[in-house]
């Protein structure tokens, strides 16, 4: 750059010197061990995992949350990348690093023990650390029993105008719409997007919360929503009045006569060119591990995929449930068509 | 009665200094190179895009493109003419008027542009939706019961969509057609009156003609930030092109589909500016003469006033007082959320990036633009016009163009060092401040470069050949006699960049080193999980540190004004 005084001359060298102290200052900090990771879930549900994970076992760990582009950055960033693993919200997510070869097998006993095999990759590209079921939140009074079951009785003509989903292209819904494809093939998933697109009663808009608020004001009298937000919802003191937008629906979970409810997973998997391997593995064992999927369960309402992890009590009250068994994996596979049957149906116009 | 008489000179200028620079001189290579630079991220994603993958084309020409291309058009008009309409008219109002709290408004105007768009659709959804306070009392009022028994607006919508950027852009209008009054010489102005002219006739042949290029580089400026915006039609469900260019990307996992997007969205906006330029022809307008005295103003009396009053009011309580109430009643619950020591923390890096990148995009916006008006050739001029691109690309698909280029750009030096000297040097910029940085001057490099550009193109250029005859150099010249001219433009480009660097946020999360937070990506933490009432104090912090050089600005204008006393 041109400097055209003195005092821009000297603030501009100050300016750099100041670029290149943080730079150097990073690069001496790394010395003890430490563990880096690109996380799609939030810093504040994180921090008490990582922090119980760096007393345990000294380990530091740094982290990046966001949410778009961490298949480009790792991609960007080549062999040199810095990250060691990934941490998804999304088994979409999961299954997109994989694809494009950004993620590397690995193995260990405690995590075959503790996570279930159809919440890992065969090869352990990926592992499963919490699940939640996408539901039904039903109005206790306007809604009768048995009326709703399923995610097909979503479509039948007497919910007609009664219906309240988010966007159809928010990843909850595309990966719920890919379960459906998945099971039922493309022909049946496009007729149930119609059929949901049919039924609604207003645009689909906001967010799960806002779904559920919608039944509590009367604007309609089923939703789609992830489980955890009915645990979040009922136990909000900082807004209560989100306990009545809780309060005010009954949790369905669908399909139990069926193939089963809908299960996303958050997970984890290792970066391809991981600097720390071993390190990477420790903190997934731990993350899949007894204090860290009680941490999970307690502070997010998620279910454990570790056996023996109690429910938080407000979760175990909805009692237990069959969820879809098809391979995780196969859905994520149909995610991309579910987004074009959306766009076909013109779901969100 | 003015001693001083302003020509128009309505003509094709004297090709700014025509004269003797040749291609090898530091301004046009340093140009060059500097716009090179902002180009290469821009470049990567065309790379990208030309990359085999999955068309997408047909299926999204018969499906849903028709209607993100209606959307978007209509997103766009919309907020152009409602942008236009508030700027324009308050800007003339506080600039050539007297009423009441008229020297408060001049800067309250302002205040909306530290308010992000995303937070304010949260406030208003919460507001006007069905189950909000004012449907409520509604149906309290009148019996209503369920939604069949009436009708009122659906806040989340297209219009809805276009009211709320409407209410946060119209400081970018409002600011530039406020300089662009404020330096319109006494003179033109007395004669329009003298000739007879009323006050609106004055406003529509003079000065608004006058003012036009600045309008039209405010509301481009709107513009360019609305094709970009993603987190208000993300909320609202309105399908526009760029929600469209992420549905690609991510739900169908398509990242040269999602390129190819967002390149026919540049396409289209190149199209839009060559248009405006064609139909203002060849058209400029030059102040020829230095002198300068207060403008006397209008004093408007009885209804006039108060509709004054109240055309600057409403913009200032509907984007700015309203919703600082609503989120301070929010914030109210979740001050405790951070110890004190992490709140200044994150403050500290909000100001740090944006101080930075405002004193960078200053001065290298600066730099290009005397370039050109030193050796205006054609090709510079295009490669200047496309490093200015960045601001209409949507955030997240430019921070993968940073990315790439900063990706290949480390990872080949350290492929030569390897192979050189058997050191690794790793990621040299990748994953530091020096990439968020790098990326916020590609997208702001619009405002900085847009605003300089517009306060120097009303310096005549019989001053640079003044200045030359008397023998000064292009440097001397442009410290003694533009940088004093534009003062007010410099301060202008300064505070925009600050104040939206305050804001930005895909590219600071999809940027930041490690454990690096800013006021926006806290906020963007706790919205991403439903959570407003958590995100509020964040997001009122990044208002309350918009605020003050907001004001500082007004006050910068206020006194750039050429001949300006006190009053």
């Amino acid at each position: 750059m041109l400097t055209y005084n003195n005092n821009k001359a000297l603030k501009t060298t100050v300016l750099v010197l100041g670029l290149a102290s943080i730079m150097a200052t990073e690069a001496v900090m790394a010395k003890a061990e430490e563990v880096k990771l690109y996380s799609e879930r939030q810093p504040f549900l994180m921090k008490p995992l990582l922090e119980a994970f760096t007393r345990e076992t000294g380990i530091k760990v740094h982290m990046v949350y966001l949410k778009k582009g961490m298949v480009e950055r790792l991609r960007a960033e080549g062999a040199n990348t810095p990250a060691d693993l990934i941490l998804t919200a999304d088994i979409g997510n999961l299954h997109n690093h994989a694809k494009a070869g950004l993620l590397q097998k690995s193995s260990s006993p405690i995590l075959q023990a503790n996570i279930p095999a159809k919440f890992r990759h065969p090869d352990g590209l990926w592992y499963g650390l919490t699940s939640r079921a996408r539901v039904i939140f039903a109005h206790k009074d306007r809604v009768k029993p048995g009326e709703v079951t399923s995610y097909a009785d979503l479509a039948k003509p007497h919910m007609e105008g009664r219906v309240c989903v988010r966007s159809g292209k928010h990843m909850y819904n595309i990966s719920l719409l890919a379960s459906i494809i998945a099971a039922e093939g493309e022909a049946a998933a496009t007729e149930w997007a119609r059929g949901l697109k049919a039924n609604l009663a207003r645009r689909p808009q906001g967010n799960d919360r806002a779904q559920v608020k919608a039944v509590y004001h009367g604007e309609c009298d089923v939703v789609l929503a992830n489980t955890y937000y009915m645990g979040k919802m009922a136990t909000n003191e900082k807004s209560p009045v989100q306990k009545k937008w809780a309060a005010s629906a009954n949790l369905i979970f669908p399909n139990q006569a069926g193939r089963g409810a809908h299960v996303n997973i958050s997970g984890a998997g290792i970066t391809s060119h991981s600097k720390n391997k071993a390190g990477a593995i420790k903190l997934i064992e731990f993350l899949s591990g007894h204090v860290a999927q009680k941490i999970y369960a307690e502070g997010n309402f998620e279910y454990p995929v570790k056996a023996g992890v109690a429910l938080h009590p407000i979760v175990a009250s909805w009692g237990s449930f069959k969820a879809d068994a098809a391979y995780l994996s196969k859905i994520a596979e149909q995610r991309a068509l579910a987004a074009k049957i959306m766009d076909r149906v013109r779901f969100n116009n | 009665m003015p001693s001083d008489t302003a020509a128009i000179t309505d003509q094709l200028a004297p090709s700014a200094q025509n004269v003797s620079w040749g291609w090898v001189n530091p301004w046009t290579i340093g140009t060059a190179v500097i716009a090179g630079l902002a180009i290469m991220p821009i470049a990567a994603i065309v790379w990208i895009a030309a990359a085999p993958g999955e068309a997408i084309w047909s299926h999204l020409a018969s499906t849903v493109l028709p209607g993100y291309i209606f959307n978007t058009l209509v997103l766009m008009l919309g907020v152009g003419a409602g942008t236009i309409l508030i700027g324009v008219a308050s800007a003339w109002l506080v600039s050539t008027c007297r009423f009441p709290m008229q020297t408060m408004f001049e800067w309250a105007m302002l205040l909306p542009l530290a308010m992000p768009a995303y937070v304010i659709a949260y406030v208003y959804t919460d507001i006007f939706e069905f189950a909000g306070p004012v449907q409520e009392v509604l149906r309290d009022l009148f019996g209503w019961t369920s939604k069949r028994d009436y009708w009122f607006p659906e806040i989340r919508s297209l219009g809805g969509a276009i009211s709320m950027m409407t209410l946060v852009l119209y400081p970018y209008v409002y600011l530039l057609s406020r300089a662009a009054f404020m330096e319109q010489s006494v003179g033109v102005l007395e004669a329009s009156r003298v000739l007879g002219r009323g006050p609106w006739g004055s406003f529509f042949s003079v000065a608004f003609p006058l003012a036009r290029p600045a309008v039209v580089i405010g509301v481009s400026l709107v513009m360019m930030e609305t094709l970009n915006d993603f987190g208000t039609v993300d909320f609202f469900g309105v399908a526009t092109f760029t929600l469209g260019i992420y549905d690609v990307w991510l739900n169908m996992n398509n990242v040269t589909g999602a390129a190819q997007l967002a390149l026919t969205l540049l396409i289209f906006v190149i199209v839009l500016v060559l248009a405006e330029r064609f139909a203002r022809a060849k058209k400029r307008y030059y102040v020829s003469s230095g002198k300068y005295q207060p403008l006397p103003r209008y004093q408007l009396l009885g209804p006039a006033k108060w509709l004054a009053v109240a055309v600057c009011a409403a913009p200032v309580l509907l984007g700015f007082i309203l919703p600082v109430a609503v989120l301070g009643f929010y914030a109210s619950a979740h001050l405790n959320q951070f110890t004190n020591s992490d709140m200044l923390r994150f403050a500290g890096n909000s100001i740090l990036l944006s101080t930075l990148a405002a004193i960078l995009a200053v001065l290298i916006g600066t730099f290009m633009a005397y370039g050109i008006r030193l050796r205006g050739e054609k090709l510079l001029k295009t490669i200047v016009r496309i490093a200015s691109l960045g601001y209409a690309v949507p955030g997240s698909v430019l921070a993968v163009g940073v990315l790439v280029t900063l990706g290949a750009l480390d990872n080949s030096i350290d492929g030569t060092m390897r192979r050189s000297f058997g050191i690794s040097t790793g990621l040299l910029l990748s994953g530091t401040i020096v990439a968020v940085t790098y990326g916020y001057l590609v997208r702001f490099l619009a405002l900085s470069f847009g605003s300089v550009e517009a306060s120097l193109t009303k310096v005549t250029p019989n001053m640079d050949g003044a200045a030359k005859s008397l023998g000064h150099g292009p440097l001397s010249t442009l410290r003694r006699i533009h940088i004093p001219m534009i003062k007010g433009g410099l301060a202008t480009a300064v505070i925009l960049v600050f104040v939206d660097a305050m804001k930005e946020q895909p590219l600071t999360v999809i940027l930041r080193p490690f454990d690096f937070h800013t006021m926006a990506t806290i906020v963007h933490e706790f919205a991403s999980d439903e959570q407003i009432g958590e995100a509020a104090p964040a997001a009122l912090a990044i208002v309350a540190f918009g605020i003050l050089p907001v004001i500082l600005l007004s006050m910068a204008i206020r006194h750039s004004r050429p001949g300006h006393s006190q009053g």
